[in-house]
């Protein structure tokens, strides 16, 4: 499948650190405290940019770099592995990661417990999501999904209150059923095959009945921690409830593991199942995912309900390269992940500004003073909707022309019908979210929110870091070129001959 | 029946009936049992499946569960801390339907 | 010399800079923000001047770059590009300063002037756009900047406008860009080439032919207001005035009626459309659309509105030159362009001194008003005969030679169009012109600028003047070969000497 003109790297450190700095930074930082906390997640960062730029370099060369744990191969060893598809979900992780370590400290200030407790929760998250991005053995796939559930669930949960407890128990459910779905899998593929390694186990696969049910079990259980229809419950009052640095994570990144986990079983791992049946279930979920959440986000009377209806639906616009299966849609499945991340972040980051602003986060007309202090947050969330509605100039317009042209080159009209309504239903649902920026509030002062409500003045970081992401998700617009060149290697589809 | 075959039988029904536990049941602590038992299947099974080949034992699925058990200790306590959280706030053990919007 | 030939990047960026140094400008700060708002509009008349200058030499001026795979934003000035920013150019620069006098005291001037001069950097990105990737980018933008522009004033009338005006673009938007990747997986290429670039096209598959070009000019079509696509300018009346000026005369519908002339010369090829008989249907409908926006506007009351359906009226005009296969009739369309732009500016600047001034809406609130404003009414008066097409105004011109041009390639009931047409403006704007300066005075209104020594602020009425003398002008100096009709020739010229 992606075998390269050039060898592959065989032994590359750079992986160990991207995974063992978070995991190391987040020991230190249950001992530590306080400030001394902090400074683990600054180490962090810079050690896995510096990695993560090392890595860069040797799969822009090569394609695919590899990594043997301590020398020992399969089955026993673990393998670590960097394509394209590994570093665009790693660099992902990396800047969402600096936006929320950045806005962490001033959205926790005054509560200590909460901050404590940040710390070391995030950055367990981050290995295991590194450690998710790189590992190739469908067992320790297994760990990465179930360090990245515990994480996330704490993270979900760290505001405290009954329904963040509540929500958070869903999730949780929600995810170990996955998870186990997917264990059982793995054993059923072990004893079918004796092997693990997603890569060995697409070569010369003989398919029955127990590697279909295998695969089956498997996918359901990504799809339950995807949160995708039918399976997504959980995710709007896990995702709305928890504090805003922590909604951007779980949008932004950890329900996108799941997506990248079922791309990188059935591309990778069970090619020979890859045909066209498997690509019609997966693009009808996807379609339904997009419709169902869609919609959903156009009834919802709360910010964050909206925007976390609408990670349901952008997260099936993923699936669509089941269907489309070019290249031209796998640029597009991938962009799309990108701009989706960042835009996401930015706006769980401003809705989060106006929470703490105007003291609610429902759909009414901001009054005047507060329009001026949430001018930054208010510009970043503009800038993000932009993109999530496809329009241009944003990465999510980069996105959204590539899957259309894929969808064209296939032939298919109700593919590109779905494209287009689904772009139209989130400029609805968004600008409906929007026009309450420039909507008059009735009566002046808008619902009698006192303006003494601790805001007074939104830290500098806070307000300004939205912004930068909406920025970053517009310049994605820009630099599709040079990233997919990099993100694209090892992709498993070949360039359409023109 | 052969041996390896029962221990399969056996382990599909202890791991259905944690599903079965696990939809129909609302309250909390019997849903993480009958995560647990699920869990307790699929390692019953691995088991099952190293001494498929009588001479030799394969030592990989026994790895996977002993891997996999101290993973369904954590998760186990950590779901029992939640209901523990959610049942002094809120005097409740189970879930209700919550669709605010 | 780089800097020289990516000349229209620099004009499109000084909008852009524009926009953003006024979105970081504070609220209070209106001399800086009136600064910043003059000079760009002054430097972009300059570079626009450059390039006009360039052009006539043969000088060719352009810019790219790639965004992603296979698309290129490309930027270029050609003559019919010069002929659209040269009259956005200028009209912006009168805008800009009317808008200054007409907002002297409203809130939120700051987001209001940022996406003034965004709408204008995307008007000017629609102009130089060098393909049809490009060009969409800055079709979808200037929808996304107008938008806070109708819903300025937050009211809830102002809101359902800017909803609808959404709906419709938005839905526009994603016809064209189905129709734009329908045609590039259609073989056809997306530059901008005269003469058109998809006559293999036309003979191949025909019908496919078709439903690309119904898709672009559909989804074109909403800016341009051809019926039944033009429900939303009426309700988009709600704007302030220089916002209906911008909408009507500079960027919005301009872009519209630009566009399906970009579409037609340089994506299909006159003669190719017309060969496969889309030219006359384009043509009819243009031809509907302009007796039934006269019609419309002769039962409107209040003044905005009969202008608004005045336009949807004389914008089809402009269609109507380029469907029709003839050089004589493209110059009767192209050059009503810039008229059309011309004198609705003009009329648009009037009926807003007289709201700022005297509280006037409505026409039968008009009479005698032309003693109390002689200016503004005297400049009304020359835009309602420009419309209407009495000789020697910049109307008749290009009615001249729509009749003419239409009759030299056989399409005689043209001329039955322009003379119920004629028919139905004069009689919509002469009663008007009959009370303004026969009836006696009503004094049916209130003095809101009392202390003002000319008859209105020198903001409001120098503009007005300027853009009503600059109406007669292109009329009475159109021998000139700098004249906007001089200008359409040269164009003509270049397309039909293919």
């Amino acid at each position: 499948m992606n075998e390269a003109s050039v060898l592959p790297v065989e032994s590359h450190p750079g992986l160990v650190l991207l995974v063992f700095i978070p995991l190391l930074a987040a020991i230190l930082s249950v001992l530590l405290d306080g400030r001394a906390a902090r400074s683990t997640a600054v180490v962090t960062l810079a050690g896995v940019f510096g990695a993560l730029w090392w890595v860069s370099a040797e799969v822009a060369a090569a394609s695919q770099v590899r990594h043997l744990l301590g020398g020992w191969g399969a089955p026993l060893g673990i393998e670590l592995m960097a394509d394209g598809l590994s570093l665009a979900m790693l660099w992902l992780t990396w800047v969402t990661g600096l936006a929320v370590s950045a806005v962490a400290p001033a959205s926790f200030a005054g509560r200590a417990e909460v901050s404590r407790l940040f710390w070391p929760l995030w950055l367990t998250l981050w290995a295991a999501l590194n450690a998710t991005w790189l590992a190739t053995d469908l067992f320790n796939l297994y760990i990465t999904l179930e360090l990245l559930t515990l994480a996330a669930v704490a993270l979900a949960i760290l505001g405290g209150g009954s329904a963040a407890l509540r929500a958070g128990m869903r999730y949780l459910l929600y995810a170990l059923l996955g998870s186990l779905a997917w264990l059982l899998g793995v054993a059923l593929i072990y004893a079918g095959h004796g092997v693990l390694d997603l890569h060995t186990l697409g070569v010369g696969l003989e398919v029955g009945p127990a590697t279909w049910f295998a695969a089956a079990l498997m996918s359901v259980g990504l799809m339950a921690k995807a949160a995708l229809w039918p399976l997504h419950g959980w995710l709007p009052p896990a995702h709305a409830g928890a504090p805003a640095p922590v909604s951007a994570l779980l949008s932004a990144l950890v329900v996108k593991a799941a997506v990248y986990l079922l791309l990188r079983l059935w591309w990778w791992g069970l090619p020979a199942l890859t045909g066209q049946g498997v690509a019609l279930a997966f693009g009808v979920l996807g379609a339904a995912a997009m419709l169902y959440g869609s919609v959903l986000a156009l009834m919802q009377l709360r910010v964050k309900r909206i925007i976390a209806y609408s990670t349901i639906a952008q997260l099936g616009y993923l699936l669509l390269v089941f269907p489309l299966a070019s290249m031209a849609a796998w640029q597009g499945v991938l962009y799309h992940a990108l701009s989706h991340g960042v835009a996401k972040a930015a706006m769980f980051l401003a809705a989060g500004n106006i929470l703490m602003v105007v003291g609610h986060d429902r759909l009414a007309g901001l009054p005047q003073a507060m329009r001026a202090r949430l001018g930054p947050s208010v510009a970043g969330l503009v800038l993000a909707s932009v993109s999530l509605m496809g329009l241009p100039p944003t990465g999510g317009f980069i996105a959204k022309w590539l899957l259309l042209r894929a969808a064209f080159e296939t032939g298919g009209v109700v593919w590109v019908s779905l494209i287009v309504l689904s772009g139209l239903l989130a400029a609805a649902y968004l600008f409906r979210l929007l026009a309450m920026l420039l909507r008059r509030p009735p009566g002046g002062e808008g619902d009698g929110v006192p303006d003494a409500h601790g805001a007074a003045s939104l830290p500098v970081v806070l307000s300004v870091m939205p912004l930068l992401l909406g920025i970053v998700a517009v310049l994605l617009g820009f630099v599709a070129a040079p990233l997919l060149e990099l993100f694209l290697q090892g992709a498993p589809f070949v360039e359409a001959a023109p | 029946m052969s041996q390896p075959a029962l221990f399969v039988l056996i382990a599909a029904a202890v791991f259905a009936i944690g599903v079965y536990g696990l939809l129909s049941r609302p309250q909390l602590v019997r849903r993480i049992l009958a995560l647990n038992l699920m869990g307790n299947g699929v390692f019953l099974l691995l088991v099952a499946f190293a001494r498929r080949n009588p001479e030799t034992i394969d030592p990989v699925p026994h790895a996977m569960v002993l891997t996999g058990i101290v993973i369904a200790v954590s998760a186990t306590a950590f779901a029992l801390a939640i209901v523990r959280h959610l049942y002094r706030q809120t005097g409740e053990v189970s879930l209700g339907e919550d669709r605010p919007r | 010399m780089a800097l020289y030939t990516a000349l229209p990047l620099l004009a499109l960026m000084s909008s852009l800079l524009a926009a953003v140094v006024i979105f970081l400008l504070p609220e209070a700060a209106r001399r800086w923000r009136t600064l910043v708002n003059v000079a760009a509009a002054v430097v972009k008349l300059i570079l626009v001047a450059v390039m006009l200058a360039g052009v006539m030499q043969g000088h060719e001026f352009g810019f790219a770059m790639m965004l992603a795979p296979g698309l290129e934003l490309r930027l270029q000035a050609d003559a019919l590009s010069l002929l659209f920013i040269t009259l956005s150019a200028v009209l912006w620069l009168f805008t800009t300063v009317y808008a200054i006098g007409y907002l002297e005291n409203s809130p939120n001037r700051g987001r209001f002037f940022g996406y003034f001069s965004l709408c204008v950097a995307a008007t000017m990105g629609v102009a130089t756009a060098g393909n049809l990737f490009t060009f969409f980018i800055f079709y979808e933008l200037l929808t996304l900047a107008t938008y806070p522009l109708v819903t300025h004033r937050g009211t809830p009338e102002a809101m359902r406008g800017g909803r609808i005006y959404l709906a419709y673009t938005l839905a526009g938007g994603a016809a064209l860009l189905a129709g734009i990747i329908l045609l590039e997986n259609a073989g056809g290429s997306l530059a901008f080439i005269a003469g058109g670039s998809v006559e293999q096209l036309a003979v191949d598959d025909p019908a496919l032919f078709s439903i690309i070009f119904w898709l672009l000019i559909g989804g074109i079509g909403v800016k341009a207001a051809l019926v039944p696509l033009h429900g939303w300018l009426p309700v988009a009346m709600v704007a302030p005035a220089p916002v209906s000026a911008l909408l009507h005369a500079v960027a919005v519908v301009k872009a519209g009626a630009f566009g399906i002339t970009r579409i037609v010369f340089d994506v299909f090829g006159v003669q190719t459309t017309d060969a496969l008989g889309l030219g006359p249907v384009l043509a009819a409908l243009a031809a509907v659309t302009i007796l039934y926006g006269s019609v419309r506007a002769l039962a409107q009351t209040d003044i905005k509105r009969r202008l608004a359906f005045s336009t949807v009226s004389q914008v089809s005009y402009i269609t109507l030159g380029i469907a029709l296969a003839g050089p004589v009739v493209a110059v009767g369309g192209l050059v009503h362009l810039v008229h059309q732009g011309l004198m609705k500016i003009t009329l648009f600047f009037c009926a807003g001194n007289w709201a700022e001034t005297l509280g006037i809406h409505r026409i039968d609130q008009l009479d005698g008003v032309g003693q109390r404003m002689p200016w503004t009414s005297a400049a009304f008066t020359l835009g309602a005969l420009g419309m209407i097409g009495v000789p020697p105004t910049a109307g008749f011109i290009s009615k001249w030679y729509l009749g003419t041009g239409a009759l030299q390639v056989g399409h005689g009931w043209v001329i039955a169009v322009l003379v119920a047409s004629t028919v139905l403006n004069a009689a919509y704007f002469l009663p008007v012109l009959r009370r303004l300066w026969f009836a006696p005075p009503s004094r049916d209104w209130e003095e809101r600028l009392p202390g003002t020594r000319a008859e209105t602020t020198l903001a409001l009425l120098i503009p007005t003047v300027i853009v009503a003398l600059l109406a007669l002008g292109a009329g009475v100096l159109a021998g000139l070969s700098l004249s906007p009709l001089g200008w359409a020739e040269l164009i003509v010229l270049r397309e039909y000497a293919r």
